[in-house]
């Protein structure tokens, strides 16, 4: 019996392996059985020595894939665009899969971190960017996450820095920008518990929106596990009267909430902050749902300068669709190592940890310019948190549109 | 020595193939941990204490299923209080006890305790009843016990610990702690698991579970699970003997989700859910009922799996999917199983033939 089972394992393993020839698309990879039987080599940056190895996580595929698969586009296309101009400084990127997940996160680190990964984009999503700074962490290895927004993520870790602006401060600024622009006369929330995002958000809302004279009518909420049906919350912000529904939460729950509330008839208006962003690429979602929804976030697609049409156009040619700000986000995160990686000196052949030493020291110094940002200088302070101003939007005909 | 091998016992054999498989893998990874350029790789690496939590987890559970007889569909509870309830408890220790080695067996007492205490609560009303009620109720208690850790917010100050339920209503003073925070779960400040502790906690839950096995006890427990009436009418107190080993089996469980909880820098209740409790039972099915050695490979190899898969990105799990049934089929083919019957006679042949 022992012999038999290990042949089926053995059988397992060997189709595995066999299949890896053609399935697998990234050669740096190692064999799938190789690793399973703990006879890894260590991995010696071979190939490309001349480029930096950039590595990130996030969620590929699941719930929240939108977000990844967009900051995975937008990175490659800053690496396509930098190593095709052949400067100094050359990349070569490497995204794993985390589905959203702490835990899986860290397997997900891990892998890059056997493959070499010099430089880290950290996680796209919060949780599993708490998880993988602390790792960021204790490995000197300096991580700029596009859009890992918990205060968490950052906190006591002087080599994580974050590209989008922190939870607190995109509650703070949506319930400013709802009070300045006379939004709403109600405001109901509906928040994700168990999510950090969502709570800090909120949490940041609710104290703002009271120094502020904002009438916060009610608050609801829900987990990931009920999370597919939201008659409950509707119903409440319904009676409650509310007119505005403030939504601190991802894509997939609140393109649930907008076809619920129109199934029951009750039109108030939506707004929401970046995890909003996203929501017109849902699939089996009807778009014009969301037309009226008003969103926070740093990047706007439709902007008139040159650099961000010119990004757009890229990534329409490329993916075929128009890119949410976690595209940017993590456009600008390559940029800013490009610059960072410049004026400290780096080169490709230094380890991990001399460039983890040298960007530490840089990246407080630089003011970098990009999408994100409102065309304002982006900088940051010596805790990893970043300083640049958000952007309302409003879907509009089935895109997303500035607001004034 | 080796006719000794030969006429042992069979389950002496197993139990000592067991630890050998154990206790030799620990001692080639440690070695190439130690010795090798970058040891046994970051993945793998990352894995250890998983594989270790995991391969005790199957070891539990196999306890309750293929000793006990019963079916519980709700180990992942068992679990998930070990986890919060030990990475509380290490984490209110910090500052008392200042070695991390000494502090993580504390929780894992800790979350033994609680972990063992409510399987003896759940096991009360449940293992007098016959059938799949115990399948049943322990699928629903796992559903509870993920609501209410989901709700719970566990503090600790100066002045002592601080519980609310629902909402946060805790105020802690100057240098307190939240412990467990309600959905967001638990916050580790330090991770204090490691290879080591995880193999010590294998090889003692091996102890535990052949000590038990092998004892009048175990005995009691089997005889209970393959004719509980011919059990009972020879004096053997079903109840009792179900509950002895499905007590031993959740604080084994809670160890595990200590060991767990405590490799990580943040976690939730949602970790341990209904998938958790089917996955562990895969490792037991796929390994063998009652078959120990079996579940520890079962374990580790499907523990590894999903990231050994990395290559095939979107289609990971599918792929995982399609050689959890190709195992599944391999190990349950009559032809295959006849193929090997006549192999090893024939080998016993030529063997007995030859010592003539």
């Amino acid at each position: 019996m022992k012999k038999l089972f290990s042949l089926a394992l053995a059988l397992a393993m060997t189709m595995s392996l066999a299949a890896c020839g053609g399935g697998s698309n990234s050669s740096a990879s190692q064999s799938g059985a190789a690793s399973s039987t703990g006879s890894v080599s260590s991995s010696t940056p071979s190939e490309a020595s001349n480029a930096f190895k950039l590595g990130g996580t996030g969620p590929l595929t699941g719930g929240a894939s939108i977000y990844g698969i967009a900051a995975q586009r937008g990175a490659q296309i800053a690496v396509d665009e930098i190593n095709a101009e052949g400067g100094d400084i050359q990349f070569v990127l490497r995204y794993e899969d985390d589905v959203h997940d702490p835990e899986k996160a860290v397997n997900a680190y891990n892998a890059l971190k056997e493959w070499g990964m010099q430089i880290s984009l950290g996680s796209v999503t919060s949780q599993p960017g708490i998880s993988t700074s602390a790792l960021n962490y204790e490995d000197s290895i300096f991580a700029l996450t596009p859009s890992a927004s918990s205060p968490d993520v950052i906190s006591g870790k002087d080599n994580v820095y974050q590209m989008c602006f922190s939870d607190p401060n995109q509650g703070l600024a949506s319930a400013q920008y709802i009070s300045e622009q006379n939004l709403g006369e109600k405001v109901f929330i509906i928040w994700k518990s168990d999510d950090n995002y969502s709570t800090g958000i909120k949490d940041k809302f609710v104290a703002e929106a009271e120094a502020l004279g904002l009438n916060v009518v009610g608050n609801a909420t829900f987990t990931t596990d009920t999370q597919t049906d939201f008659t409950v919350q509707l119903t409440q912000a319904k009676q409650a009267e509310a007119d505005l529904l403030f939504l601190p939460i991802y894509y997939d729950a609140a393109s649930l909430i907008l076809t619920q509330a129109n199934a029951m008839g009750y039109a108030p208006k939506f707004f929401g902050v970046d995890g909003m962003d996203g929501i017109l690429t849902v699939e089996g979602f009807d778009t014009s749902l969301a037309e009226g929804v008003m969103l926070l976030t740093p990047f706007n697609a439709d902007a008139e300068d040159e650099a961000t049409q010119h990004f757009v156009k890229a990534y329409q040619d490329k993916y075929g669709e128009t890119p949410i700000q976690f595209a940017a986000d993590a456009y600008d995160c390559v940029y800013a190592y490009k610059q960072a990686l410049e004026t400290a000196g780096c080169t490709p052949d230094m380890s991990a940890a001399d460039i983890n030493a040298k960007l530490k020291e840089t990246f407080p110094t630089i003011t970098f310019t990009g999408l994100t940002g409102d065309g304002a200088g982006i900088t940051w302070d010596a805790t990893g948190a970043v300083s640049k101003s958000p952007k309302g939007m409003v879907i509009q005909n089935g895109v997303y549109v500035g607001m004034d | 020595m080796k006719k000794n091998l030969l006429t042992m016992n069979k389950s002496t054999r197993s139990m000592l193939f067991t630890y050998i498989l154990v206790i030799g893998s620990f001692i080639i990874i440690q070695l190439l941990r130690t010795f090798k350029d970058g040891g046994v790789g970051a993945v793998l690496e990352g894995q250890l204490i998983p594989i270790c939590a995991y391969v005790t987890m199957a070891l539990a559970l196999n306890l309750v299923v293929g000793i006990s007889g019963e079916l519980s569909l709700g180990h992942a509870g068992f679990m998930s209080i070990g986890a919060f309830m030990g990475c509380a408890a290490a984490g209110a220790l910090s500052g008392v006890i200042p070695s991390a080695p000494v502090r993580l067996a504390v929780a894992m007492l800790v979350g033994a305790a609680l972990a063992g205490f409510f399987g003896f609560l759940i096991g009360i009303p449940v293992l007098r009843l016959n059938g799949d009620y115990l399948a049943i109720v322990t699928l629903a208690f796992g559903e509870i016990i993920k609501s209410l850790i989901t709700n719970v917010y566990l503090g600790v100050d100066s002045k002592g610990f601080q519980f609310s339920f629902l909402t946060d209503k805790n105020t802690l003073g100057e240098g307190g702690m939240q412990l467990i925070k309600g959905p967001m779960g638990v916050m580790n400040t330090q991770r204090i698991s490691s290879f080591v502790a995880g193999f010590v906690l294998v090889v003692i839950t091996l102890v535990v579970i052949f000590n038990l096995v092998n004892s009048r006890t175990g005995r009691a427990i089997m005889a209970a699970r393959d004719n509980r009436i011919a059990a009972e009418s020879v004096g053997i107190s079903v109840t009792k003997y179900k509950m002895i080993a499905f007590v031993t089996s959740a604080a084994l469980a809670g160890t595990a989700g200590t060991l767990d909880g405590c490799s990580q820098t943040t976690f939730v209740a949602t970790k341990f859910d209904f998938n958790t409790s089917i996955l562990i039972l895969v490792f037991v099915v796929l390994g063998g009922l009652g078959n120990m050695w079996g579940s520890v490979i079962a374990a580790a190899a499907l523990t590894i799996l999903p990231e050994a898969l990395r290559e095939f990105a979107d289609y990971r799990m599918l792929v995982y999917a399609i050689v959890l049934i190709l195992v599944m089929l391999a190990t349950n083919n009559p032809t295959l199983w006849n193929w090997y019957a006549r192999f090893q006679r024939k080998k016993a042949e030529d063997k007995g033939g030859a010592e003539q």
